[in-house]
């Protein structure tokens, strides 16, 4: 095991600095690199300190919601009535998503200094770090860690325990995740109820993702002004982003930039461009929840919040997914839809059966029998699919097939009119 | 009561195993939190989870056996039904799709000798399954062999794989 590839000069490497040494995993190791300094310094602190300091920073989930994360804590109720928790959400299973298992691989100690700051700036007694059941080593890796890191006396008063998922992907959503932690069918759970009043165990409770986390001992050390000014672009997005680009470029792996780098100098630089003799044809930059964007829009694109939004798409979780000419766009858009219409929990119809059907529907055209008229149908049931149910999935398999039909619509059109050869069988 | 009723079972949760039990439920403010890490015990112990380890589960935790069902076939890892010795999960989600892991599955039956998707060989030694994102597409393919994760597994690196896993 090691790490793919060498740093290059245009990435600011701040999470992703000891990714591959694996002395930087153990305790002593992590100690000796500065380690837990921030969390000596976060006890000397107020909460509401802390808080403050995030909220200056600008730093904003990096789980796909983008939520400020300051402001996140300070949602939490000030005088403590109850119990507070925190959870740690380490379920990453969306679609070209692999940061969060490589911070937890290599970098097992910034998580829990990361998730110790935050439950202190929230008054959190307990931490459950939910990973995905998949995940066998980081977890290893991870338990290994807490186990030194309670020996080494850091942890104060506080409790962390991991939680293994057991592989469902609808997990990763806040409130199926909390459902999951009590033992339950990970359903989301309509809101509000807003998990700061009425999270796990019925207390009040904040959900932060793997890299929102690392990033804040970072934030605590080197102070707000100083991540403020890592902005390229937009001065709403800072700090840095992990980004995991796969799919067919030359150097697949996770490239750590500053906010508003462009997309295209990640393609085309970082990851060494597209394989020889191939153009770039599509991407996806923001995990398979987010619209496509042809070559132009993604050559165009920064990579910051407002920077996808401008494209018509969103930063999501940073997992960029990138296609050359040989792709099949009408092949790839089924294969995320099919995704969908495993991981939905069932719960609202339009979700359970749509994501059914438009996968269906997908599945008809590549087998040749599909009709002109399936297109505008996929379309008005994206439609319906969209900010109707309880959790986002349902829109989110909508977002690839809307995008998907208004980009690449010939190649469906292909299929339909028996100008290219079935791939499926009915 | 029939044959079957009178059947011994043999709990899972002794000694050792209802030792780390008793631990994981410290870390909870409620039993029915313990309930997938338990079942996780018991996939450990057992291979995989029957009828009656559900009941079992749900009797330590002070569930009813419905419940207990209602949640094990939620998750997609826990096994209702005896799987083979290795368990070869394989991710063929758009990303990896395009990386070629649609040859990884073929090559992975045809090495195996599990031949369809979700069977075990005769052997009773593979049972082989596509899954959706495994949280690793920078690595494509990426392939779970019981609780190995292995990366960049292609359709060459296969016969190898299942060499060392025989
Ligand atoms: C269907 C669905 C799946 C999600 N999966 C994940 C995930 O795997 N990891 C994650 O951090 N956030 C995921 N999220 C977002 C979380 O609900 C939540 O917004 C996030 O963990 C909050 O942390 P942050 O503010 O630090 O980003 C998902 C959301 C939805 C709707
Ligand atoms: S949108 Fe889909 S996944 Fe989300 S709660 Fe409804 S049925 Fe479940
Ligand atoms: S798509 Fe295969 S690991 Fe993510």
């Amino acid at each position: 095991m090691g790490y793919p590839h060498k740093p290059h000069a245009k990435e600011t490497a701040l999470l992703s600095k000891h990714f591959g040494d694996p002395d930087a995993r153990t305790y002593k190791g992590w100690a000796k690199r500065g380690g837990y300094e921030a969390w000596k310094q976060a006890q000397t602190m107020a909460p509401a300190a802390i808080t403050d300091v995030v909220k200056e920073s600008g730093l904003r989930g990096r789980g796909g919601a983008g939520f400020p994360t300051g402001l996140k804590w300070s949602f939490m109720p000030k005088e403590k009535k109850k119990p507070h928790y925190l959870c740690v959400n380490a379920d990453e299973s969306e679609p070209g998503t692999f940061k969060d298992r490589e911070i937890m691989r290599w970098t097992p100690h910034a998580l829990l200094e990361g998730t110790l700051i935050a439950m202190r700036a929230i008054q959190a007694e307990v931490g459950y770090i939910y990973i995905r059941g998949e995940f066998t080593e980081p977890y290893a890796i991870m338990e290994q860690a807490l186990a030194e890191a309670t020996k080494a006396g850091v942890l104060g008063g506080h409790k962390i325990h991991l939680h293994r998922g057991a592989g469902a992907y609808i997990c990763g959503e806040e409130t199926a995740m909390m459902n999951s932690i009590e033992g339950k069918r990970g359903n989301p759970r309509i809101k509000p109820p807003f998990p700061a009043a009425f999270g796990v165990f019925g207390m009040p409770t904040t959900i932060n993702n793997v890299e929102t986390l690392a990033a804040v001992p970072h934030i605590l050390r080197q102070g707000a002004a100083w991540y403020k000014a890592m902005s390229l672009s937009n001065p709403k997005s800072t700090g840095t982003k992990l980004f995991s680009v796969c799919g067919h470029v030359r150097l697949p792996g996770n490239y750590e930039v500053t906010m508003g780098f462009p997309l295209k100098d990640l393609l085309h630089e970082l990851c060494g461009g597209m394989r020889p003799g191939r153009t770039l044809k599509a991407c996806i930059p923001g995990g398979s929840s987010v619209p496509i964007l042809n070559r132009e829009e993604s050559e165009g694109c920064l990579l910051d919040y407002e920077g996808c939004v401008e494209k018509g798409t969103m930063l999501g979780s940073g997992g960029v997914i990138v296609f050359d000419d040989s792709a099949d766009m009408v092949y790839q858009i089924m294969r995320l839809a099919r995704f969908y219409a495993h991981e939905s929990c069932a719960q609202c119809t339009q979700c359970r059966e749509g994501t059914a059907w438009t996968t269906k529907i997908l599945e008809r055209i590549l087998a040749g029998q599909g009709k002109m008229a399936d297109l505008d149908l996929l379309l008005d049931l994206s439609d319906n699919m969209t900010g109707k149910t309880i959790c986002v999935l349902s829109d989110s398999c909508a977002a690839p097939v809307v995008s998907g039909i208004k980009k690449f619509r010939t190649e469906f059109e292909d299929y339909i009119a028996g100008r290219k050869q079935p791939v499926m069988v009915a | 009561m029939s044959a079957v009723e009178t059947q011994e079972y043999a709990p899972v949760f002794t000694g050792k195993t209802l030792e780390r039990l008793q631990e994981i439920l410290t870390r909870y403010p409620t039993k029915q939190a313990a309930l997938l890490p338990a079942l996780w015990l018991v996939q450990g112990e057992r291979g995989w989870i029957s009828d009656r380890n559900m009941v079992e589960v749900g009797e330590v935790l002070g569930l009813t056996p419905a419940y207990v069902k209602g949640v094990v076939t939620f998750y997609t890892m826990y096994h209702q039904h005896p799987v083979g010795a290795n368990f070869v999960q394989v991710c063929t989600t758009s990303p990896c799709n395009i990386c070629g892991a649609e040859d990884v599955v073929k090559a992975l039956l045809a090495h195996t000798g599990a031949k369809e998707l979700g069977a075990t060989s005769p052997d009773g030694q593979w049972t082989v399954i596509e899954v959706e994102c495994l949280g690793a597409c920078g690595f494509a393919t990426p392939v779970l062999v019981n609780d190995d994760f292995v990366e960049s597994v292609t359709p060459e690196r296969v016969p190898e794989l299942v060499r060392k896993y025989k």
